[in-house]
C-alpha cells in the first residue's frame, strides 16, 4: 500500500508533496554550494546566487562569487537534473519493459556510451571534453539503434527487448574491455574506471543548459503519455484494448529515454542505482499512477543526487568518490527499508 | 447485425490459424465460441476485437470497419477481457477499474465525477463495492476476473470479448461469472472450453474447428451427438428436456 492510495483527493496531497520536495531541493542544492574543502556561509551562497542572477550587487570576496556561482552552483543544478532525469527513464522503463529491474541502463545506453567515451579516452579520438561528451553520445545511441534493430522497433514485447539490451551490453562493454586491454596503460585505465563510476567534476553551465532542456522535454513528454502508461500495467494487449496506440507509445517513449540517457551518461558518465531505486522509492510513497509517479521520481531523484554529490565530496579527505559509488552506497540500506516495509503481507 | 464477421483469415508464417471464418452476431445477443485447443478460438476473439489484424477479410462493429476506426474510438465501444491478466504493480481494485476510463478521458483531464460514478456502478454490477481500496495482489482468482469484468464495463462498451472468463475459477464463480454477461444489456462474444456452461449461458454457439466453423446455431441445435463426436473426440448423450437448455453428459469409456 501507498499514502497516497489512502486518500481520495491525490492531487491535493501530490501538491503538499512537491511543494515540500522543492523546498528540499532548493535546501539540498544551497547545501551543495556551501559545502566543500573551502566552506562557505549560506548567507554568501545566497548572495552569490542572486548576484549570479544580476538581482543584487552584493560585495563578496570574488573568490567566493566564483566558486558558488561558476563551480558548486552548475554542479548541483547538473546534478539534480541528471537525478530527475535518470528517474524518470527508470519509471518508464519499469512501464513499458513491465520489469521491476528495469533502469535506464537495460537498453545498452550506458555500455555504448562508455565504448564511446573510452573511444575518445584511449584511442585519442578528437580532442577536450566536448569531444568526450560528443563520443559518449554516439556510443550511446549506437547501442540504442542496435536494441531498436533487434527487436523490431522495440515492438516485439518486453522480454524480447531486454534481451536485445543484453546483447548490446554485452558488445559494447567487450568492445570498452578490448580497446582498454590493448592500446591503455595504467593512467588511462583509471581514467575510464572512473568515467564508468560517474562524476560530476568539470560540468559548467552549458552543460545545465543543455540538460534542463532534454529532461523538461522528456518529462513533458512522458506527462503527456501518463494515462497510456498506466493502460500498460496488465500488458501490452491490455494497453491496446484500452485503445492505446502501444507500438507509437512503445517507439516515443523508448526514443525519449535513449536521448536523455544518453545526454546524462555523456555529461556525468552512468551513474548507477538512481534509474533503478528512485522509482520504487516514489511508487512507495505516491501510488503506482504515473501522472503522480513521475513528478515524483524527479524530485525524489533530484534531491538524492543532489545529496550523493555532497556526500561524494565530503567523505574522503582531498578525494572525491566516484558518485556512483555513493548512489549505491547510500542508496542500498535506504532501499532496504523500503523493501523490507513493501515486502508481501501474508 | 452489431457484429459481422467477413472471410476472416489470419495466421503465423506458414500456417494458417483462422482460415476464412464468417459469422455475425446480433445486438444484445451472447455469443459462446468453442471448440478444442488450437482450434483458433482466442485468435479469432483477437481479430474480431481489432487486437489483431487479419491477413484478409474483415469485421464490422456497429456498422463500421474497424480497419478504418482508431484504437482509442474502438476502445469506446469495445471491451475485451483477457484470461488471467496479471500484474506485479501494487494497484488499488478502483484505479484498475478506472483504468477502464482511459479511452474515455485526454491525456491531462483529470478524473470526472462521470468516472467516478461509471466505476462505482461497475463495481456494482460484479458486487465488488466493498472491495474498492483493496490492493489488487490480495484479490482471489475469482475476484480477479469480476474485477477485470468492472474495468470492461467502466468502459461502456457496447459490445463485450470475454477469452475464457471462466478459467480457474470454482463452480459458483464460473456460473456467476457468467449470469453477470449474460444480464447485461449488451452483445457480447465468450470463448468458453466447459460446454455445458456454453448451452446454459449462450443464445448461440459457433463451434470452431482446425479454424474454421463446422457449425453455429442454437444450443440445441449445435450440441449434437455426432458434433461432440467429431469435433471434440468425446462420447456423449446430449439431454434436450423442452423448455430446458440442453445438458451434455461425458462418457468415461
Amino acid at each position: 500500500m501507498s499514502i497516497a492510495d489512502h486518500k481520495e483527493a491525490g492531487t491535493g496531497l501530490l501538491a503538499v508533496l512537491l511543494g515540500i520536495a522543492m523546498i528540499l531541493l532548493a535546501i539540498s542544492v544551497a547545501l551543495a554550494a556551501a559545502i566543500g574543502d573551502y566552506s562557505i556561509g549560506i548567507d554568501t551562497v545566497f548572495l552569490a546566487v542572486t548576484n549570479g542572477l544580476g538581482l543584487t550587487t552584493a560585495d563578496i570576496p570574488p573568490i567566493e562569487q566564483s566558486v558558488v556561482w561558476d563551480l558548486r552552483l552548475s554542479r548541483a543544478l547538473v546534478a539534480a537534473l541528471a537525478g530527475a532525469g535518470l528517474a524518470i527513464c527508470g519509471v518508464i522503463l519499469q512501464a513499458l519493459l513491465r520489469n521491476a529491474l528495469a533502469e535506464p541502463f537495460v537498453l545498452g545506453v550506458s555500455a555504448g556510451a562508455s565504448t564511446g567515451a573510452v573511444a575518445i579516452i584511449v584511442l585519442g579520438i578528437g580532442a577536450g571534453s566536448l569531444s568526450l561528451s560528443m563520443g559518449a553520445f554516439v556510443g550511446a545511441f549506437s547501442a540504442f539503434a542496435m536494441v531498436a534493430l533487434l527487436s523490431n522497433g522495440a515492438t516485439s514485447g518486453p522480454n524480447h527487448t531486454i534481451l536485445a539490451g543484453v546483447a548490446a551490453s554485452q558488445l559494447f562493454n567487450a568492445l570498452t574491455a578490448y580497446i582498454v586491454t590493448t592500446s591503455g596503460n595504467a593512467q588511462q585505465a583509471r581514467d575510464v574506471m572512473f568515467w564508468l563510476l560517474g562524476s560530476f567534476g568539470g560540468v559548467r553551465w552549458p552543460d545545465f543548459q543543455l540538460l534542463v532542456i532534454v529532461v523538461f522535454l522528456g518529462l513533458v513528454i512522458c506527462l503527456l503519455m501518463a494515462r497510456s502508461l498506466d493502460a500498460f500495467t496488465f500488458g501490452d494487449e491490455d494497453a491496446a484494448a484500452l485503445g492505446v496506440p502501444v507500438a507509437r507509445i512503445r517507439l516515443i517513449l523508448f526514443g525519449v529515454t535513449a536521448m536523455v540517457t544518453a545526454t546524462i551518461v555523456s555529461m556525468v558518465g552512468a551513474i548507477g542505482f538512481v534509474g533503478l531505486v528512485v522509482p520504487h522509492a516514489a511508487r512507495y510513497l505516491v501510488g503506482p499512477l504515473h501522472l503522480r509517479l513521475l513528478p515524483a521520481s524527479a524530485a525524489v531523484g533530484a534531491i538524492f543526487l543532489v545529496l550523493a554529490d555532497i556526500a561524494s565530496r565530503v567523505v574522503a579527505d582531498q578525494q572525491t568518490i566516484p558518485i556512483g559509488v555513493v548512489t549505491a552506497m547510500v542508496g542500498v540500506p535506504f532501499f532496504a527499508i523500503i523493501l523490507y516495509r513493501a515486502r508481501p503481507q501474508q | 447485425m452489431t457484429i459481422v464477421a467477413k472471410d476472416l483469415v489470419w495466421g503465423v508464417r506458414q500456417k494458417t490459424i483462422v482460415a476464412d471464418v464468417s459469422f455475425t452476431v446480433a445486438q444484445g445477443e451472447t455469443l459462446g465460441l468453442i471448440g478444442p485447443n488450437g482450434s483458433g478460438k482466442s485468435s479469432l476473439l483477437r481479430l474480431l476485437a481489432g487486437l489483431k489484424q487479419p491477413q484478409s477479410g474483415r469485421v464490422e462493429i456497429l456498422g463500421q470497419d474497424i480497419a478504418r476506426v482508431q484504437r482509442r474510438e474502438l476502445a469506446r465501444q469495445v471491451a475485451f477481457v483477457q484470461q488471467n491478466a496479471a500484474t506485479d504493480t501494487n494497484i488499488s481494485v478502483r484505479d484498475v477499474v478506472l483504468l477502464g476510463r482511459t479511452p474515455h478521458r485526454s491525456a491531462l483531464s483529470g478524473w470526472t465525477e462521470t468516472d467516478r460514478a461509471m466505476v462505482f456502478a461497475a463495481l456494482e454490477r460484479v458486487d465488488m463495492t466493498g472491495h474498492m481500496a483493496q490492493p489488487w495482489q490480495t484479490l482471489s482468482g475469482g475476484e480477479r476476473q469480476r474485477v477485470h469484468i468492472a474495468r470492461a464495463l467502466a468502459q461502456t462498451p457496447q459490445v463485450m470479448f470475454l477469452d475464457e472468463p471462466t478459467n480457474h475459477l470454482d463452480i459458483h464463480h464460473q456460473i456467476e461469472i457468467l449470469r453477470v454477461v449474460r444480464d447485461l444489456k449488451l452483445t457480447s462474444v465468450i470463448a468458453l472450453h466447459d460446454l455445458n456452461l456454453a448451452a446454459m449461458f449462450c443464445d448461440r454457439i459457433v463451434v470452431l474447428d482446425g479454424g474454421t466453423v463446422r457449425a453455429c446455431g442454437t444450443p440445441e441445435a449445435v450440441l449434437t451427438h455426432d458434433l461432440l463426436r467429431d469435433v471434440f473426440r468425446v462420447e456423449a448423450d446430449v439431454e434436450c428436456a423442452s423448455g430446458y437448455r440442453p445438458h451434455i453428459r461425458f462418457k468415461a469409456n
